[in-house]
């Protein structure tokens, strides 16, 4: 196929890449090749397409070429080894930390002491080039330039408290849209299984028809972690500071480490920093400590969580006028 | 020299982008030279400065700013190769989609962000169909799912382009970018070089200082407008 990619018929080529039918748009003959359809364009059809006929074949092959990457199945990466580079006043970092799908890294340290930084340099797969000199492997070798660029992109998913939708859809057309994108093959059912999911992260029911921008907080970020967990192509996610967001964060999490992803979490909240199974502690630009998760801390975790309860459940109260003359013991 | 071609809607963050790639081309030891193309006014030039960038600002005034980008580019790579710069950027908005500034042998970078809506993509027209690099803006203010659904976009518009993600606040990307910059052609002059898109098919009246409207004023290359039919 691809040494003539120009003799694929009209109807397989829309198949193949659903590009082809925005372009090519309903044709009496579908049986006709790319090369037959080309030559019958008149100069009002180009003008209409906006090409001209050189760079409209140029279009064409790329189109058929880069179908196939397109159904091609997700980037795997088994392993993101981050090596360390120097701190804020240039003394040299000691890291070597290799992380694997499913693990729950959370980022801790004050407001400013690069745990974006952190974030960022994986993000871009750095090589020593960003301010901080560290450097990022993917499955132990470092990518050659030209791959670096062509997966950073792909690599990482970002979700943050500042990332809101802004497109003017119904939640169900657009998370459909995605899937599309995605060339999931039932994009509904994948859609519907979408909101359900956020459904569940969030307190209050959203539905297919509901406005995106009609979207409390709460309930986008929890379609945002819904869609990145199901639909994302990306094997990492980096999280940052969605504490605040009105979801059920644990469950959040979960269903990202279910779908086998390798999760950073950068975070001031203590439920989440000791819900990752290691916390990477950052200082003047530089991580400083790599604590892993001891049984304590796992045991203290379920009592915070019951804190955690009591806190949501008083805000509730207040919310609906209450009065606090007694706290509730809550078991605590 | 490396000569480059950005392209964008207006307030997409070409300035910045440029800017900010400019400071990494800088610590790489490449020397840079920026000419920006506006219609009427343009206050980006005293950016560039302040940057240390050196720059010229063109305004097209009462002339198509295309057609005046395409008669002064090649002035613009021997004013650049005079100041001993290693590579030029031409910084133009593209104000009616219907045109772009891309050149053949010039490395082509198309600038769109992520607020102005998935569907984007498909109606910016060649200055993003004929672009090498499309660069993405403003993607850390909206969802994970509209940043791919806009690059699905941007690749079904351009499946050749490399796409770059791009924050003008923190300079994420510039390094990439930087990268496909430093790969362009190197160019001693762009003259007998085309353009990768023709302007547009005009002469008419408006062309040239009509202002009046209606059938008597509209001479030359007039093309009307078709509607459907009304409803019996």
């Amino acid at each position: 196929m691809s040494a003539h990619p120009l003799s694929l018929r009209l109807d397989e080529a829309q198949r193949l890449n659903p590009a082809f039918a925005a372009l090519i748009g309903p044709t009496p003959k579908p049986d006709l090749s790319l090369a037959e359809w080309l030559a019958t364009l008149g100069s009002d059809d180009l003008d209409r397409l906006k090409f001209s006929r050189v760079e409209l074949e140029a279009h064409l092959r790329a189109l058929v070429m880069q179908a196939d990457s397109l159904r091609a199945p997700v980037v795997g990466v088994h392993s993101l080894r981050i090596l360390g580079g120097r701190d804020k006043n240039g003394r040299a970092e000691q890291l070597d930390l290799e992380l694997r799908p499913g693990a729950i890294v959370s980022v801790v340290g004050p407001t400013g002491s690069g745990k974006s930084r952190l974030l960022g340099d994986i993000e871009c797969l750095a090589q020593g080039d960003t301010p901080s000199g560290r450097r990022i492997l993917i499955d132990g070798e470092i990518p050659e330039p030209a791959r670096r660029w062509a997966a950073s992109g792909k690599l990482v998913a970002q979700l943050s408290q500042n990332m809101n939708f802004v497109v003017d859809l119904t939640v169900g057309d657009f998370v459909e849209m995605h899937a599309e994108c995605r060339a999931i093959d039932d994009p509904e059912q994948a859609a519907a299984q979408v909101i359900a999911c956020a459904n569940e992260l969030a307190g209050e029911k959203f539905s297919a028809t509901t406005s995106l921008t009609q979207l409390s907080g709460g309930q986008s970020r929890a379609l945002m972690i819904a869609d990145v967990a199901l639909l994302s192509s990306s094997p990492i996610v980096l999280i940052d500071e969605i504490e605040n967001a009105g979801i059920n964060r644990r469950q959040a999490l979960d269903l990202l480490v279910a779908s086998d992803k390798i999760v950073l979490i950068s975070t001031h909240d203590p439920i989440l920093a000791l819900y990752a199974h290691r916390r990477i502690v950052i200082a003047a630009g530089a991580v400083s400590e790599v604590i892993e998760t001891t049984e304590a801390e796992r045991a203290h975790l379920a009592t915070l969580e019951r804190y955690d309860r009591l806190m949501s459940e008083l805000r509730e109260q207040l919310r609906h006028g209450a009065r606090l003359d007694a706290l509730p013991s809550f078991g605590i | 020299m490396r000569v480059i071609t950005v392209a964008g809607p207006p307030s997409v963050g070409k300035t910045s982008l440029i800017v900010k790639t400019a400071k990494t081309l800088r610590e790489a030891g490449q020397k840079l030279a920026v000419v920006k193309f506006d219609c009427l006014s343009t206050d980006d030039d005293l950016l560039y400065r302040r940057a240390g960038v050196p720059v010229a600002a063109g305004l097209a005034g009462s002339v198509c700013p295309d057609h005046y980008f395409v008669s002064n580019i090649d002035d613009c790579l021997q004013w650049a190769e005079g100041l001993g710069a290693d590579l030029l950027i031409a910084e133009s908005a593209g104000l009616c989609n219907r045109c772009s500034p891309h050149v053949q042998g010039a490395l082509a970078v198309c600038v769109v962000d992520n607020l102005s809506g998935v569907h984007t993509p498909k109606k910016i027209g060649p200055m993003l169909k004929m672009a090498d690099v499309v660069a993405i803006t403003k993607g850390d203010i909206v969802s994970q799912a509209e940043r791919e659904v806009f690059a699905h976009n941007v690749w079904r518009a351009n499946p050749q382009a490399q796409i770059v993600a791009f924050n003008g606040l923190t300079g994420q990307g510039s390094g990439e970018l930087a990268f496909h910059m430093r790969g362009a052609p190197d160019l001693d002059t762009l003259e007998g070089r085309r353009l990768r898109f023709p302007m547009p098919s005009a002469i008419c009246s408006y062309c040239i200082g009509e202002t009046c409207i209606g059938e008597n004023h509209q001479r030359g290359n007039v093309r009307k407008m078709r509607f459907p039919e009304a409803a019996a």
